[in-house]
C-alpha cells in the first residue's frame, strides 16, 4: 500500500472537511507540521478546532489559518506569540480552552493507547478543577481529564521510510508522537523519505501503524527566539 | 541592602545537590545554571530534553534545538531527547528532583499564583501546573514586594492559583522562608537584612 502522496494538498484530499478536529504537532515553531498548514489555508476549510500546544505566530504556523478565520476553537497551553490570536480572542471570535502542557501532551497519547480519561495531580485547586470529577487514590486528590480523539493528525518529523516510520531530529520531536497517535487519519510531513531497510529498526522514534500519509518537501524551520553566546566567553 | 537577581540565583543553586534532575523557569531562575559550579546537575526542558546546554555561538542556532522559551540552545554529552508525553511523564511521575520557578504571589500555605492576572492579556499556564504538581520539590524565586511596595508572600494569594500547597521553599531579594504547617520560616536573612525587615514587609504569617 502506498503512504507517500506528491504534495501536502493531494495527501488531505478526502480527509479534510469543515468543522473537524485537528491535532497538531510542534512546539512553538519547532517541529510544526508548515506545509500542511499552508495547505489547509489554500483549502478554505472552515470551522476547525486545533489541539495544539501552541498557536504559531501571525504569519507561520496556525497563525496563518487565524488570519483567514478558519479556525474556531483552539485547545493549548499558551499562546502568547500571536496578536491577531488575542484579537479574536477577545473579540469573542475564537474560543479558547486552555490545557497545562502535560495534561494536554497526555490527553492525546492516551487518546492514541485507547484511554479515554485519566487521573492527574496536575491543576487540583485551580481553575482547571473546576467541573472536573475529583478522586482520591492513597490520600491525594486527582482530577478526571479526558483523552483527546482526533479527527486528523497532521505532523512533521525529520526522516520518513515509505512505510511510514518516523525518526524526529532533536527537540523537534515534542508534541508531534502523541500528536500523530490521537488521529483517526495522521499526515506526517517530513525532510526526506527514504526506501524501507535505510532507517535503523531500532531507532525509530513513531512506529509506521500511526502514519498514513507522508509527504516530503522543503521547510523553512523558522526561528522564534534566536540567542546566541559570544566566542570570547569561552 | 538586598540580593540582587544574581545573588538571589546563586542561593537558589545551593538547594541543588550532586546528582539532581532539574528543571527552570523563566527569568531569575535561569540565571541559577550560571552557579551550579562542580555539582553535576542535568537540566531539563520540558519541550523534550534532558541535558540542557548553553545558547550556541552565533552561526551555530539550530531551529530544531529550543528551550521551553523558544530560545535556541545547544546540547552536551550527556543530552537525550524524547516526546512531551514522556517528558511530562517524568514531571508527573516525580522523577525531576525540582523547580526553581518565578512568581507573582505565593501563601503561607505554599499556594503559587505565577500565570493568570485576571483583566489583563493571558497567555497560559504553559508547563508550570504540571511542573508543580509533579516535582520533588518547588523552590519559588522572585522580588519580595511589588513594584507598589506591596507584599508578595501573602496569607492568601488573590490572583487565580498554578497549584495548591506545592511551594517548598521561598527565596527573594531579603532571604530564605520556608513553608511549614502553622506558617513559614525565615531560614536566612540577605546580607544587611534583619528578621524584622523581612516581618515588616511580608503580610503571610512568620512563625
Amino acid at each position: 500500500m502506498n503512504k507517500i502522496y506528491g504534495s501536502a494538498a493531494e495527501a488531505l484530499d478526502g480527509v479534510l472537511a469543515d468543522g473537524m478536529l485537528i491535532a497538531a504537532g510542534g512546539f512553538g515553531l519547532c517541529g510544526i507540521p508548515e506545509l500542511l498548514l499552508q495547505a489547509i489555508k489554500e483549502k478554505g476549510t472552515k470551522n476547525l478546532t486545533f489541539a495544539s500546544n501552541n498557536a504559531g505566530v501571525d504569519d507561520f504556523g496556525i497563525g496563518i489559518l487565524l488570519q483567514t478565520k478558519q479556525v474556531k476553537k483552539m485547545i493549548s497551553s499558551y499562546v502568547g506569540e500571536n496578536a491577531e490570536f488575542m484579537r479574536q480572542y477577545l473579540s469573542g471570535e475564537l474560543e479558547l480552552e486552555f490545557n497545562p502542557q502535560g495534561t494536554l501532551a497526555e490527553r492525546m497519547r492516551a487518546a492514541g493507547c485507547g484511554i479515554p480519561g485519566f487521573y492527574t495531580k496536575t491543576g487540583v485547586g485551580t481553575v482547571i478543577a473546576e467541573g472536573k470529577e475529583h478522586k482520591e487514590f492513597n490520600g491525594e486528590t486527582y482530577i478526571l481529564e479526558e483523552g483527546i480523539f482526533a479527527d486528523l493528525s497532521i505532523v512533521k518529523a525529520w526522516k520518513a521510510d515509505d512505510t511510514g516510520n518516523l525518526v524526529f531530529r532533536k527537540t523537534a520531536r515534542n508534541f508531534n508522537p502523541p500528536a500523530a497517535m490521537c488521529g483517526k487519519v495522521c499526515i506526517a510531513e517530513v525532510e526526506e523519505i527514504v526506501p524501507r531497510g535505510q532507517l535503523d529498526p531500532d531507532n525509530i522514534h513513531l512506529p509506521g501503524i500511526y502514519v498514513h500519509r507522508i509527504i516530503q518537501g522543503d521547510h523553512e524551520k523558522r526561528i522564534e527566539q534566536r540567542t546566541v553566546r559570544q566566542r570570547e566567553e569561552a | 541592602m538586598a540580593w540582587d537577581r544574581n545573588q538571589m540565583a546563586a542561593r537558589a543553586a545551593q538547594e541543588l545537590e550532586d546528582g539532581m534532575y532539574v528543571n527552570l523557569g523563566i527569568g531569575i531562575p535561569t540565571l541559577v545554571a550560571n552557579y551550579v559550579g562542580d555539582k553535576d546537575i542535568t537540566l531539563q526542558s520540558e519541550n523534550g530534553m534532558l541535558g540542557m546546554g548553553p545558547f550556541p555561538f552565533e552561526g551555530d542556532e539550530d531551529p530544531d534545538l529550543i528551550n521551553a522559551g523558544k530560545q535556541t540552545i545547544t546540547e552536551l554529552a550527556r543530552t537525550s531527547y524524547f516526546d512531551s508525553a514522556t517528558s511530562f511523564g517524568m514531571i508527573r511521575g516525580g522523577k525531576i528532583a525540582a523547580a526553581i520557578l518565578g512568581a507573582m504571589e505565593v501563601s503561607e500555605k505554599g499556594d503559587l499564583a505565577n500565570w493568570m492576572i485576571p483583566g489583563k492579556l493571558v497567555k497560559g499556564m504553559g508547563g508550570a501546573m504540571d511542573l508543580v504538581a509533579g516535582v520533588g520539590r518547588v523552590i519559588v524565586v522572585m522580588d519580595h514586594t511589588n513594584k507598589h511596595g506591596e507584599s508578595k508572600v501573602l496569607k492568601e494569594c488573590t490572583l487565580p492559583l498554578t497549584g495548591k500547597a506545592v511551594v517548598d521553599l521561598i527565596i527573594t531579594n531579603l532571604g530564605v522562608l520556608e513553608v511549614g504547617h502553622k506558617g513559614l520560616h525565615i531560614l536566612e536573612c540577605a546580607e544587611g537584612v534583619t528578621p524584622d525587615e523581612i516581618r515588616a514587609a511580608t503580610e503571610a504569617t512568620i512563625v
